[in-house]
């Protein structure tokens, strides 16, 4: 397992967020969280790489692995990790004062990556499928840039620091179908190279790019497995009314 | 299931696919019993109700698939809904196909009429009473989403072929009896091809209840794992 979760609780002072979730992540696979609304889909991905704990009185008991090492060892730099493991977000969020080229370069100056920085950004263009679409204007303005391609360019900054895991929060939710099937596109293509665990609202995109799907409600993990059997068989009569629309 | 969908025009228009079904389901039995009818009374004018019936039979059958595409496209159905939505879309086949297995009975009545009656032959009622049974089980395990029953049609479809090789005998005994015989005997061994094959189509249905059931898919234990 690239990332294995035990016994997970998470909590926002009183509120008791997740709740005793254990799961596991194979290596070069995709995981897509569904789950309405505040059922802890977002706080699991970030305690992977622990970015929960930045919240103030926020805590987390229980243990995560990656790579067969528990997250809170001593030793373990949060910086570090979060290198290791990166993250998108539901609105792309370049520095917008910054051009195409310069976007992608921060990610490596803030970690103190050097080398030969033209290759590196091209190479993470290419692979955020973006590269054609902005060779000619590599130092125009990010913001010129459209939704869609704003959120290539932010998966290309995190990818040009070498991560091994991919964490994304509803990162298609405010493009258009088009730029949606781009990320999708890529996601699948990430997986050769990345794990992937994104958070979708969207059960149909959770259905094309993932390999396991996990239901989450009211901060309990309430069914993991296989994509397809979570949307044809689910096993949790929860699951099922979750996907076939029955909730509320 | 007893839960309702949050926007409950979906659960409407899943309902109104059932009946649809079932509606159809309904009709083939009827132009089961009424080519058998026309065979057993010797009506061509019962044989004649048959056909007629069938465009109807046929006419469902589109707004079935109709709706099932309809549903497909604009619901993105999941879970037990995906599965009554594709088992729907098989088990339409199978209905229809049975409707023109009745219509070919009833153009063998229409046929047998023409000619003086043959000695009767006990065991083509029998099987036709236990196919018209197969299917209303069939039916009925849809309706009631029970795979149980459902097993039960499967089964059952040992009786069916046990039943069609007596009657194959029987009928090719009386065709070596008396070469006169060859002609109708060859059209009520038709029949009862056309009522064996209709236990197949009521065990088809059968399979895809028991998949829109439990999610598990029966047919072809014996080829599974064969590349």
């Amino acid at each position: 397992m690239k990332i294995e979760v035990r016994g997970l609780d998470a909590y926002f002072r009183s509120t008791h967020a997740l709740r005793s979730v254990s799961l596991g992540v194979p290596a070069n696979t995709v995981l897509a969280i569904i789950g309405p609304s505040g059922c802890g889909k977002s706080t699991f991905v970030r305690c992977i790489n622990r970015m929960h704990e930045l919240v103030p009185g926020a805590r987390q008991t229980g243990q995560i692995f990656v790579d067969g090492k528990d997250l809170h060892a001593r030793g373990v730099d949060p910086v570090d990790l979060r290198r290791r493991v990166g993250m998108v977000f539901q609105r792309p969020n370049p520095f917008p004062t910054m051009s195409i080229y310069d976007n992608v370069v921060a990610g490596l100056r803030l970690n103190g990556i050097g080398g030969d920085h033209a290759e590196l950004v091209e190479k993470s263009l290419r692979q955020a499928a973006l590269w054609d679409e902005v060779k000619d204007r590599l130092h125009t303005s990010a913001l010129s840039l459209s939704g869609g391609q704003q959120q290539r360019l932010c998966i290309a900054r995190a990818l040009a620091i070498g991560p091994e895991v991919m964490l994304m929060d509803e990162p298609a939710s405010a493009l258009d179908p088009i730029a949606t099937a781009k990320i999708e596109e890529l996601i699948r293509e990430l997986r050769q190279q990345l794990t992937i665990v994104i958070v979708t609202h969207n059960m149909q995109q959770a259905a094309r790019v993932s390999d396991h799907t996990a239901f989450f409600y009211m901060g309990e993990l309430i069914e993991h497995g296989e994509t397809e059997q979570i949307f044809t068989n689910p096993r949790e009569p929860r699951t099922e009314d979750y996907v076939t629309g029955k909730f509320g | 299931m007893t839960k309702v969908h949050t926007d409950k025009s979906y659960d409407k228009e899943l309902d109104e696919l059932r009946a649809k079904l079932l509606t159809l389901g309904g009709k083939v039995e009827n132009e089961i019993a009424l080519s058998m009818r026309a065979l057993a009374e010797r009506d061509s004018k019962v044989a004649e109700e048959v056909l007629d019936a069938d465009r109807e039979v046929n006419r469902l059958e589109v707004i079935v698939d109709e709706t099932c595409r309809r549903l497909l496209a604009l619901r993105q159905p999941a879970a037990s809904d995906l599965r009554l939505i594709t088992t729907a879309l098989k088990v339409v086949v199978d209905l229809e196909r049975i409707g023109d297995l009745a219509v070919n009975i009833a153009q063998r009545a229409i046929d047998l009429n023409q000619s003086p009656p043959l000695r009767p032959v006990h065991d083509l009622q029998k099987l036709a009473e236990l196919c018209q049974k197969q299917l209303r089980a069939a039916l009925d395990s849809f309706v009631d989403g029970d795979a149980a029953r459902a097993e039960t049609v499967i089964k059952d479809d040992d009786l069916v072929d046990a039943l069609y090789h007596n009657l194959f005998n029987e009928l090719l005994g009386l065709m070596m009896e008396d070469s006169r015989n060859i002609r109708r005997a060859n059209s009520l061994m038709f029949v009862a091809k056309h009522l064996e094959r209709l236990g197949d189509h009521a065990t088809n249905v059968a399979e895809m209840v028991i998949y829109m059931v439990r999610g598990t898919d029966v047919r072809h234990p014996h080829s599974r794992g064969l590349k």
